[in-house]
């Protein structure tokens, strides 16, 4: 083989390149698969079937942020005979009190990243400003 | 036709691995054994096709030049486009590799009135190559989020930037689009220019098809069809892979299993296609060589080993036979002795 002292080393930089995530997994420590908190209050009933909001919840926030900021559609959900108003505030974290507890856990673990709370506020947080005022 | 057969054989890939993903411990096949198996066909192919281009002597300097070679002090030299020293082919090979700088001379020939011919420069060819490459990389490190347990901070950065535009939910990439974007531009040059399409192959078309199904189906997996794509399971799957203990968890939707068994054929075939430019550029000897023919001499490393055999050597070894039939010589026999006292 000629020129092996080029060659040589770029085939295992290659390889190392491929096999990343191999030496990353090995050399990190193993986060566990996210369990999100049922909603501490008990309720059992979503807007959706649990399967859908896995699914498409973010389709469905989406929808409601267009619905209610750009076209004013301001409903009134019902679920299991409570009426929450449309909004993340308003009705998902009504139950799912804990965005650390429930959002985060699959978001973090697979690096998700939504831009929901560039405006919003979390729980904890809504309560500090009011404590604040 | 030669584009058609790509499209009916990546057809029948789809068909499949979705029908096939639909048998009861299929996904076990289609999820575990052959990413496995297209990894090392991916990694043995690669590094043996590589190996064999190594041992492929390179018998002349056969860099390309396009500009004034180092000559004369006062003739300026080109340095990138013939690199006298091994800095300057680095350079070269570095834009040539990140920028593609060799496509930005894709040289388009006119015949206009007169009958007068023109040469220009055609930019398409390299704007629809730096979409396509970019956006397949970024989609690709993108992809590292399934691999990486936890993800790295900088993914996340690379995902923001992506999604900059915070199109729909999930964010639309714009390297999602710039793919499906790059693999239809390049295959539309093929089909439209008619020397291009002339000399296109099935092996051209089939790749470009492949990537775009690979991206399509990615695509919908992400935004349309996402009845069963839970995506804490699939980063299960895939950090079980790449951890050796791989589980399917519970049931993943048919389009992962399309769109993974694409990502395996395409890896399977990759050493032994025109893909193979992704290691091709850097072995390349018209851009890696120095043009310094001049200056130090290239031996061609199949020459036989011959051994320096100067006249007086040759007069040395064959003197006798060269008196004895009256060739004339330039130093005589030594006069023998022995052969005068024999005749007395």
């Amino acid at each position: 083989m000629y020129n092996k002292r080029f060659i040589i080393p770029g085939l295992v930089i290659f390889v190392l390149f491929v096999t990343f995530p191999l030496w990353f997994n090995a050399f990190s420590t193993a986060s566990p698969v996210p369990k999100p908190e049922l909603p501490p209050g008990g309720e059992k009933e979503c807007v959706a079937p649990a399967s859908e909001m896995r699914d498409r919840h973010m389709v469905l926030l989406n929808e409601w942020r267009d619905g209610v900021l750009r076209d004013g559609e301001r409903d009134v959900i019902t679920v299991g005979g409570k009426q929450y108003r449309k909004g993340l505030q308003m009705a998902c974290m009504q139950c799912h009190t804990s965005k650390e507890k429930f959002c985060d856990t699959c978001h973090d673990y697979t690096s998700v990243n939504p831009f929901c709370w560039d405006c919003h506020l979390t729980p904890e947080e809504a309560a500090l400003k009011k404590e604040t005022h | 036709m030669k584009y058609a057969f790509s499209f009916l054989a990546v057809i029948a890939l789809i068909l499949i691995a979705w029908l096939g993903s639909q048998i009861p411990g299929m996904p076990y096949l289609f999820g575990i054994a052959l990413p496995y198996l297209a990894m090392m066909i991916f990694l043995g192919g690669f590094v043996y096709r590589v190996v064999q281009w190594g041992k492929s002597p390179v018998p002349f300097s056969i860099q390309t030049t396009c500009g004034q070679g180092k000559s004369l002090d006062f003739i300026k030299h080109d340095r990138l486009e013939a690199p006298d020293t091994t800095a300057e082919v680095v350079a070269r090979m570095f834009l040539e590799i990140v920028t593609f700088r060799s496509l930005f001379r894709n040289t388009k020939s006119e015949l206009h009135d007169g009958p007068k011919i023109t040469y220009e420069s055609s930019k398409w060819l390299w704007l629809f190559a730096i979409i396509f490459h970019y956006s397949f990389l970024m989609v690709v490190i993108r992809h590292m989020r399934l691999f990486l347990d936890p993800a790295p901070f900088w993914i996340a950065w690379l995902e923001f930037g992506d999604g900059l535009f915070q199109v729909g939910a999930p964010t639309w990439y714009m390297t999602d689009i710039g793919l499906l974007a790059g693999c239809v531009l390049l295959f539309s040059r093929r089909l439209i220019t008619r020397h291009v399409r002339f000399i296109s192959l099935v092996n051209d078309y089939f790749p470009l098809v492949l990537i775009f199904a690979i991206a399509a189906t990615g695509i919908l997996m992400r935004y349309f069809l996402r009845t069963e794509i839970d995506i804490v399971n699939i980063k299960q799957l895939a950090v079980g892979l790449v951890t050796f203990s791989p589980v399917i968890g519970t049931e993943i939707g048919a389009i992962f299993y399309i769109h993974l068994f694409l990502v395996c054929v395409l890896l399977a075939y990759f050493p032994f296609s025109k893909l193979m430019h992704f290691a091709g550029v850097f072995m390349s000897p018209t851009r890696n060589m120095k043009n310094n023919t001049r200056a130090a001499r290239h031996m061609n490393p199949w020459n036989p080993k011959i051994i320096p055999h100067s006249y007086g050597g040759y007069e040395d070894e064959f003197r006798e036979f060269m008196v004895e039939s009256g060739i004339p010589v330039e130093k005589e026999l030594p006069p023998k002795k022995d052969e005068e006292k024999d005749e007395e």
